[in-house]
C-alpha cells in the first residue's frame, strides 16, 4: 500500500468547504415560504396505496407502451376525484412491472372501485353534442338532437362540413374536425329512438360522467343538459356499460355528448397507427378492424353517413369519456378506416395508442391495497421518531463512554450526517417527490449504527497505531490511511446492497433501500470531509497530546505499558506479538 | 473501560490470543447445531407467512373492544371471511386477518366493523393483498439476493481474492439461514419488512467480514517469504487484533436496532418496525458471530490448500520442531531472527518520523518481512530508497 502523504491535506480548508456545502443545503432547505419537513409517505400520514399488476391475456407480453397507456387511464380516473397529491407511478418494466397508486388522506371507496376496472374503448354513434358547460336552455327536447349547441370551443374549419345545419349545430370541439373515411353506405340500424322510458338505469356518479341510462329518456337528456364538463370540475372517466346510453364529456372537458350504446367495441380493433396522410393532409390515424368488427363498422358507418350533424359523428369513448368524435363521410367497408383531421404528430400518436390499447389487452389486477388511517400514520411516525432518538442516544452514550474525546468527534459527525440526510430528504421530497416511508425511517435509524461503525473502524485504527508506538499525530494520519480503505470497501458493499435492493424490489423495500444508499453516501462524505480533518486538527491540539484519560487516547488506557510511546516500546510489543503467533 | 483497553492492547499485540482459526472445528460444530436447528425448523414447520405473501385481508381497528367483539363484528359483515384471525395488538388496537377479499367485500367489512365497534370508518386501516402478489415479491427478493451475491463475489474477488469471497459468502448464507430458521422455529410472522431486514443483513454481515478480511489481507501480505507464521497464524492474529473493533461495531449497530425493536413492540405492538428490527437483530448478531468464527476459518482452510501456503506451513513447522519447543518465546524468537527484525522495526517506525533515517536500516532491505504490521512501511521504505 503506497502511503504518499499520510498527513491530511489542509484540514481547515476541507472543513470550510464542507461547512459551505452544508450551509448551502441548509439555506436551501429552510428557504422561507417552503415546507422544511420531508415529504411523508402514506404509511406515515395516512392514505391509500394500491398496487396494480398487469396480467396479460393470451400469454402476450406486456409492453411498456401498454403500461404507459394503462397508467394514463388510471391517472385520468384518479385525477377525476380531485384528491390533491395523488400519484400514479410505475415500477419495473414489462412482465415485472407494477402500477402504484397513492392517494393521501382518508379512504375513498369510489376511487378504489374505479381503479382495477378495465378501461373500455367503444365506438358510439353521437346523438347530441354541446360545448362542455351546461347550456342555459331549458328544453329537454325528446329529440336526439340538442337544441342549441354553444359555439364549438376549438374551431373545426376543414373537416366539419355542415356547421350551419339548421337543427343541430355541430359541436365537435375536441376533434380537430376529425373525420372517418373510406367506405360505402349501408343503412340499416334504427336511429336511437327518443322514446322516454323508465329512468331506472340512470346512474349518477356524484355529478361526474359518464351518466348511464338504459334508454335515451328525458331524465338522461336532462342530465346531459346539466352535465358540467368545465375543466375546473375535473372530468373523470369510469366504466361505461357498452349496452347503455351515456351522457358524457370529452376528455378535455371541452364538449359533452349524448351517445348511443356502443356500436363497435374496442376489442374489435386489430391495429391502429399514426402516420402521415398519403394525400398530404398532415397526420392521420389508420385503423384496422377484425372481421367481425369490420362488418359492424361497415353497418354503422353506412348509416351514420346518412345523418346530419352531429349525428353523423362516431364517438370514440375510452372509459366513458369521448376521446375523439370524427364525422363519418361515407360507409366504411373492408375493415380499415382512416381518421383524419388537424392532428399534430403527438395527437395522432396518442389517439392511435388509445385505439390500440384503450381496451386494455392487459387486465390490471389489484395486487395489494393498503389503507392507513391518519391516526395510525401519526402513531407510526411518532414511534419511528422515538426509536430514532432512543437509538441515537444509546449510540452516543456508548461512543462517549468508550472513546471519550474521540467519541465526541463521532457524535459531532453523527449529528452532521443526520443534518445532511435531513436536508437531502427535504430537498429530494420537494424536487423529486421522494416520500419518506416508515421503512425509510427504519433505514435511517439502522444507518445510525452503520455510520457510527465507520468512526469505530477509524478510531480503532488510530489506537492500533498508538499501540504500534506512533505519536498521536502520526497515528491519526497513518490510522486514516488504513481505515480509509476498509471503510470504502465496506461502504461499497453496503451501497451495492442498497442499489440491488432498490432496483429489484417494490414498495416499502424500495424506500428502505433508498435510505440505506443515501445514508451510506452521506457516511462516506462525512467521514472524509469532516471526521478525518477534525481528528487531524484535534491531534495537533495540546489537550489531545497530553494524553489525558478523557482524550480517549491515553496510552495507559490503551494498555500500552510505558506511557510515552518510544521506539523501544514498539519493538517489545511487536516482538511479543510475533512470539505469540509462533507458539 | 481501561481494563477493556488493556485487553484490546493484549489482543492486538498477541499477548492474549484466542485461537479462532485453530479451533475451527468447535465453531463449525456450534454453527452446525444452529444450522441443523434452522433447517429442521424450515423443513418441519412452515414459515408463518404474513398476508402479504399468501394473500389475504387485514383490518386494523383502533378500539379497546375484545377479540370476541371483533370477531363478531367481522362475521356480521355477511361476506365470506372464513375463520378470521383476530388478535389484540398493543392495548388499543385489534388486528383482524381474513382470506383475500375484493375491495367491495372489504368495504362491507369495514362498514360492519365501524358500526359494531363504534369506530369511524376512516380510522380503520385496511390491507388487501392478492394471492399472486406475495409470490411476486418473494421471487423478486430471491432475484435480488442472487444478483447481490454474484456482484459481491465479483467485487470481493477483485478486492481480496476469490477464496476470501467464497468464505464471505459462506458466512453470509450462514447468517441468512440461521435468521430464516429462527423465524421458522419461533413462528414469528414473515412480512415484507422481515424480507427487508434479511436483505439488509446481507450488507451488514459483509460489512463486518470486510473489516476483518482487510486486516487478514494486511497481515498476510508477503508472508510466504518468511517462515515464522502460517497463513492461519497471521489470520488468527488479525482476528484477535480486530476483535474489539468487531465487538464495538456490532454493539453500535445493534443499539439502534434494539431501540427500534423496543419502541416498535412497546408502542405499536406489531408492524413494520418490529418485523424489520427483529430480523435485523437476529441477523446482525449472527453476522458478528460468523465474521469471526466462520468467515476467517473458512478462508484459512481455503487458503491453506494453496501450494505456496502449504510450503509455508511446512517451513514454519520445520522451524518450530527444530527450535526449543518449551517456553520462552521471546528469547527463541531473538535467537532465530537475530537482530534483523529489530532493525527493520526500527527502520519502519523511523520512516514515519523522518524518512531520511530509513537508509540506516538498509541492511534489512533483502530480509524477509518481520510481520504484517511492517508491510506498508517496508514498501514505503523501498520506494523511498528507489528515489534516492
Amino acid at each position: 500500500m503506497a502511503t504518499p502523504t499520510p498527513q491530511a491535506a489542509h484540514p481547515v480548508r476541507t472543513l470550510a468547504i464542507l461547512g459551505l456545502i452544508v450551509l448551502a443545503l441548509g439555506v436551501w432547505t429552510f428557504w422561507p415560504g417552503q415546507d422544511a419537513t420531508p415529504k411523508l409517505g402514506l404509511d406515515l400520514r395516512g392514505g391509500t396505496q394500491v398496487i396494480l399488476t398487469p396480467v396479460s391475456e393470451n400469454g402476450a407480453t406486456v409492453t411498456d407502451e401498454q403500461l404507459a397507456q394503462a397508467v394514463s387511464i388510471i391517472r385520468q380516473r384518479v385525477d377525476g376525484f380531485g384528491v390533491a397529491e395523488s400519484e400514479v407511478t410505475t415500477q419495473g418494466s414489462g412482465q415485472n412491472s407494477s402500477i402504484i397508486v397513492s392517494i393521501p388522506g382518508t379512504t375513498n371507496q369510489a376511487i378504489l372501485d374505479s381503479l382495477a376496472t378495465t378501461a373500455k374503448l367503444d365506438f358510439r354513434p353521437v346523438l347530441a353534442a354541446q360545448a362542455g358547460v351546461p347550456a342555459a336552455v331549458e328544453s329537454p327536447a325528446p329529440t336526439p338532437s340538442s337544441t342549441d349547441g354553444a359555439a364549438s370551443p376549438s374551431a373545426s374549419p376543414s373537416a366539419s362540413p355542415s356547421p350551419t345545419a339548421s337543427e343541430s349545430p355541430s359541436a365537435s370541439p375536441s376533434d380537430n374536425g376529425a373525420a372517418l373515411s373510406a367506405g360505402v353506405a349501408a343503412q340499416q340500424t334504427a336511429t336511437p329512438s327518443p322514446t322516454p322510458s323508465s329512468s331506472d338505469g340512470l346512474i349518477s356518479r356524484d355529478g361526474y360522467p359518464p351518466i348511464q341510462s338504459a334508454a335515451n329518456d328525458a331524465a338522461l337528456q336532462q342530465a346531459f343538459l346539466d352535465l358540467d364538463c368545465s375543466p375546473d370540475l375535473a372530468t373523470q372517466g369510469g366504466p361505461a356499460d357498452p349496452a347503455l346510453y351515456i351522457a358524457t364529456c370529452s376528455t378535455d372537458g371541452g364538449a359533452k355528448y349524448l351517445l348511443d350504446p356502443a356500436a363497435v367495441q374496442g376489442t374489435e380493433i386489430a391495429s391502429a397507427q399514426a402516420g402521415l396522410s398519403q394525400q398530404g393532409g398532415g397526420w392521420e390515424v389508420q385503423l384496422t378492424f377484425t372481421s367481425d368488427g369490420a362488418q359492424q363498422f361497415a353497418d354503422v358507418t353506412g348509416q351514420l353517413a346518412q345523418n346530419s350533424p352531429p349525428q353523423d359523428q362516431f364517438a370514440i369513448t375510452l372509459d366513458g369519456l369521448v376521446v375523439s368524435a370524427p364525422q363519418v363521410n361515407e360507409a366504411i367497408i373492408g375493415g380499415s378506416a382512416v381518421i383524419t383531421g388537424q392532428f399534430t404528430a403527438d395527437e395522432a400518436k396518442s389517439l392511435a395508442n388509445v385505439l390500440k390499447y384503450g381496451s386494455l389487452p392487459v387486465t390490471l389486477e389489484v395486487s395489494s391495497v393498503e389503507q392507513i388511517s391518519p391516526t395510525l400514520g401519526q402513531d407510526q411516525l411518532d414511534a419511528g421518531l422515538i426509536a430514532g432518538a432512543l437509538g441515537l442516544l444509546l449510540v452516543v452514550v456508548y461512543l462517549v463512554a468508550y472513546y471519550r474525546g474521540l467519541g465526541l468527534v463521532a457524535v459531532a459527525s453523527l449529528v452532521l450526517a443526520g443534518a445532511i440526510t435531513y436536508f437531502l430528504l427535504v430537498l429530494l421530497g420537494r424536487q423529486l417527490g421522494l416520500a419518506l416511508s416508515l421503512a425509510g425511517v427504519a433505514g435511517a435509524i439502522v444507518a445510525i449504527g452503520i455510520t457510527a461503525d465507520s468512526f469505530v473502524v477509524y478510531f480503532e485504527r488510530i489506537r492500533d497505531e498508538i499501540r504500534e508506538g506512533r505519536s498521536l499525530r502520526a497515528a491519526g494520519d497513518a490510522g486514516w490511511v488504513r481505515a480509509r480503505r476498509t471503510l470504502l470497501a465496506a461502504d461499497f458493499v453496503s451501497l451495492l446492497a442498497a442499489v440491488v435492493l432498490y432496483f429489484l424490489s417494490v414498495g416499502s423495500v424500495r424506500g428502505f433501500a433508498f435510505m440505506l444508499g443515501l445514508t451510506t453516501i452521506v457516511d462516506v462524505v462525512v467521514a472524509f470531509l469532516f471526521t478525518r480533518p477534525l481528528v487531524s486538527l484535534l491531534m495537533r491540539t495540546s489537550w489531545f497530546t497530553t494524553g489525558k484519560p478523557w482524550t480517549g487516547l491515553a496510552p495507559d488506557r490503551l494498555g500500552v505499558k510505558p506511557p510515552v510511546p518510544v521506539v523501544a516500546t514498539t519493538r517489545r510489543s511487536v516482538s511479543a506479538g510475533s512470539a505469540q503467533k509462533e507458539s | 473501560m481501561s481494563r477493556l483497553g488493556a485487553l484490546a492492547h493484549n489482543l492486538y499485540s498477541g499477548e492474549v490470543s484466542v485461537d479462532f482459526v485453530g479451533k475451527r472445528r468447535r465453531w463449525y460444530a456450534i454453527s452446525a447445531v444452529f444450522l441443523l436447528l434452522a433447517l429442521g425448523g424450515l423443513l418441519g414447520r412452515d414459515l408463518n407467512l404474513g398476508i402479504e405473501f399468501k394473500g389475504g385481508s387485514e383490518f386494523t381497528v383502533p378500539t379497546s373492544a375484545s377479540v370476541e367483539d371483533g370477531r363478531a363484528a367481522v362475521e356480521a359483515a355477511g361476506v365470506p371471511v372464513g375463520d378470521p384471525i383476530v388478535t389484540q395488538v398493543g392495548t388499543d388496537r385489534l388486528r383482524i386477518q381474513t382470506p383475500a377479499l375484493t375491495p367491495d367485500q372489504a368495504a362491507q367489512v369495514t362498514a360492519s366493523l365501524s358500526e359494531n365497534l363504534g369506530v369511524p370508518a376512516e380510522d380503520i386501516g385496511v390491507t388487501l393483498v392478492g394471492p399472486s402478489w406475495g409470490a411476486e415479491i418473494t421471487q423478486r427478493a430471491l432475484q435480488g439476493l442472487i444478483v447481490f451475491i454474484v456482484l459481491v463475489v465479483v467485487f470481493l474477488s477483485f478486492y481480496f481474492e476469490w477464496r476470501l469471497a467464497i468464505a464471505a459468502i459462506v458466512a453470509l448464507i450462514h447468517d441468512v439461514l440461521i435468521t430464516v430458521g429462527i423465524y421458522a422455529l419461533t413462528g414469528f410472522e414473515v412480512t415484507p419488512a422481515t424480507v427487508i431486514g434479511v436483505l439488509t443483513i446481507l450488507g451488514f454481515s459483509l460489512y463486518d467480514t470486510v473489516v476483518v478480511f482487510d486486516k487478514v489481507k494486511e497481515n498476510t501480505r508477503g508472508i510466504t517469504s518468511g517462515n515464522r507464521a502460517t497463513y492461519s497464524d497471521a489470520a488468527n492474529l488479525a482476528l484477535n487484533q480486530t476483535l474489539v473493533r468487531s465487538i464495538n461495531t456490532s454493539v453500535v449497530a445493534l443499539l439502534p436496532i434494539a431501540a427500534i425493536l423496543v419502541v416498535g413492540v412497546g408502542l405499536l405492538g406489531a408492524g413494520t418496525l418490529k418485523d424489520l428490527a427483529l430480523a435485523l437483530f437476529i441477523g446482525t448478531a449472527a453476522g458478528t458471530y460468523s465474521s469471526i468464527f466462520i468467515a476467517t476459518p473458512v478462508a484459512c482452510q481455503l487458503q491453506e490448500r494453496r501450494p505456496e501456503y502449504q510450503a509455508l506451513a511446512k517451513r514454519v513447522s520445520a522451524r518450530r520442531s527444530g527450535a526449543d519447543t518449551s517456553g520462552k518465546p521471546v528469547s527463541k524468537r531473538a535467537q532465530s531472527r537475530g537482530g534483523t527484525a529489530v532493525l527493520e522495526a526500527e527502520a519502519a517506525v523511523d520512516t514515519d518520523q523522518d524518512p531520511g533515517d530509513a537508509d540506516e536500516g538498509e541492511s534489512t532491505s533483502g530480509v524477509a518481512p518481520t510481520g504484517p504490521r511492517q508491510q506498508p512501511k517496508r514498501n514505503q521504505t523501498r520506494s523511498q530508497r528507489k528515489k534516492r
